[in-house]
């Protein structure tokens, strides 16, 4: 804009006699354009019992073809009194764009420990599930480009996990995969945490077939199905490895364990 | 007549060079029960005398955490202090999210002073009218600092403010130099004995009018000798958690006259 006002020659370049505006292979002018997002690959995964939640992430961090750490965390405590989140009651997983789910922490976060001080309790899982989708919903029209999801523990104490798209719809689900491996993640939880397409032996055929109840899972058998869905995607995702990052919410508190997986 | 015509706002100097209406914001913050603070080399305490307006009520809060690192002690009015605790509050959390560590103390103190000052420069504002104490631990350790509404900070080893805390004041000046190596309790113990100097006549500390708040330094709970110590975050008690604390202060420290005992005697919660 000064350059319209101003009585020196157009200060729209350096002037040169000749022209480096970029141009495409056959000769025409291109449009320059910066990107405000990556992808930094992983996965993540999530699964609620009755009385807990166990929230999963791996800890690779990648560009393209290039690794650019084997430990970087996508699961995160929130909503602790301290910056050790010693006391945190709820988790947070985020896949995607690393910088846009790290900003996103920090401000659910922060909001936490607003309530905190204002209501002398923790914020419930349901309440601070609804904040985050506000949270991103707010930037409908530049969003955090994240797959997040948030585990708890829910008032009645049953585990709970609440799973967003990068504009904050979300619903409350018994589990969910995210990032890089979801697609490759998902049926095997739905087979093995919704027992879908498993029958009761013997109840007959077609339309006679009854469905297997679906009963919530004890920890230690869930514990087994995030190591095994990760394995699985390790061997198939080239964006996911190095080490499995796993919290565990019961009424305890929050249980962090860090398990290897393949480096390849 | 003989009214004075220099105190109708905060903005006005009287012909003496004085402004009338900050000198009253501090006659505000002797109104209110008296607040004590001391520190050590590790260790920052605040404790309060709590009162209740009536029988019938509760009694007003007299300490708040503002971090994990930090807290305040009021005298004077406390809504204004809640508005000067949530802004702490925030800045601090701000500071946390873009800076990655603890907001220092000065730095805490500072924008508090600044604030306060603004309201006796700008026509139709008034002061606060409330006095704090501010402790807390940075990367250079634990401090205390004295707030007042005319916006003086100014770090202290030792300090108290409110109604008689002169007495306080007076216990304080005779032990202050053993301050600076007592230990959590003996630290506790000296501010409690300090808040008792400023009591009026057959009041005592009780479960329900004391406050304590400690926050410090201390070795980890694994810790070899080489480690660090690291934060042990600011902890307010109230109620029955201070119990212990105004039992232990009730029995005098053995040879304990102006000085006061090493703290071996006093093991109150080990």
């Amino acid at each position: 804009m000064a350059a319209m006002f101003s009585q020196n020659p157009v200060m729209n370049g350096p002037n040169y006699s000749f022209s480096d505006a970029p141009r495409t292979a056959n000769g025409e002018f291109r449009e320059h354009r910066f990107n405000p997002y990556s992808d930094n690959g992983g996965s993540t995964l999530a699964i609620a019992g009755a009385d807990f939640t166990i929230v999963a992430g791996d800890t690779r961090s990648t560009s393209g073809y290039s690794i650019n750490s084997r430990y970087t965390p996508k699961v995160f405590k929130i909503g602790g009194t301290t910056s050790s989140q010693d006391d945190a009651t709820i988790l947070l997983s985020v896949v995607g764009f690393a910088a846009d789910g790290e900003a996103l922490r920090d401000r659910l976060d922060a909001i936490c420990k607003i309530y905190r001080y204002r209501h002398g309790k923790p914020m419930s899982v349901t309440a601070c599930a609804k904040r985050l989708s506000t949270i991103l919903y707010q930037k409908r029209f530049f969003p955090y480009y994240v797959h997040a999801i948030l585990g708890g523990l829910d008032e009645e104490g049953k585990g709970a996990v609440f799973s967003y798209d990068p504009v904050g719809s979300y619903e409350r689900e018994q589990c969910r995969a995210g990032g890089a491996a979801a697609s490759l993640i998902t049926p095997f939880l739905d087979n093995q945490v919704n027992f879908k397409n498993q029958y009761v032996p013997g109840s007959g055929t077609g339309h006679d077939l009854k469905e297997r109840e679906v009963v919530p899972l004890v920890r230690r058998d869930a514990e087994i199905l995030v190591k095994d869905a990760f394995d699985g995607a390790v061997e198939r995702h080239i964006e996911v490895g190095d080490g499995l990052q796993m919290m565990t919410i019961t009424k305890d508190g929050i249980e962090e364990v860090l398990l290897p997986l393949k480096r390849d | 007549m003989f009214r004075n015509n220099y105190d109708n706002d905060s903005v006005t100097f009287s012909p003496q060079g004085r402004i009338f209406q900050i000198e009253y914001a501090a006659e505000a913050v002797k109104q209110g029960s008296v607040v004590v603070g001391l520190v050590s080399k590790t260790h920052a305490v605040l404790v309060a005398v709590k009162r209740n307006a009536e029988e019938l009520s509760s009694y007003q809060k007299k300490l708040f955490a503002v971090d994990e690192h930090a807290g305040i002690a009021i005298a004077g009015l406390t809504s204004d202090a809640r508005v000067l605790s949530n802004f702490m509050k925030q800045q601090c959390l701000g500071h946390r999210m873009t800076y990655g560590r603890s907001m220092p103390l000065r730095t805490l103190v500072d924008l508090i002073g600044e604030k306060a000052q603004m309201n006796t420069q700008v026509y139709g504002k008034r002061p606060y009218g409330v006095g704090l104490l501010v402790a807390g631990v940075d990367e250079t350790g634990p401090h205390l600092f004295e707030f007042q509404p005319s916006g003086m900070t100014e770090e202290m080893s030792a300090f108290a403010i409110g109604a008689r805390s002169q007495m306080a004041r007076t216990y304080l000046e005779r032990n202050v130099e053993s301050f600076a190596d007592c230990s959590r309790e003996e630290l506790v113990r000296h501010g409690l004995l300090a808040l008792r100097e400023s009591l009026v006549q057959d009041r005592e500390l009780t479960v329900d009018n004391t406050s304590i708040a400690i926050v410090g330094l201390e070795e980890p709970a694994d810790a070899e000798k080489t480690k660090k110590k690291t934060l042990r975050p600011f902890q307010l008690l109230d109620g029955q958690d201070v119990k212990e604390w105004i039992d232990a202060s009730n029995v005098p420290a053995e040879g304990e006259g102006e000085q006061s005992g090493d703290g071996d005697r006093m093991n109150v919660d080990e």
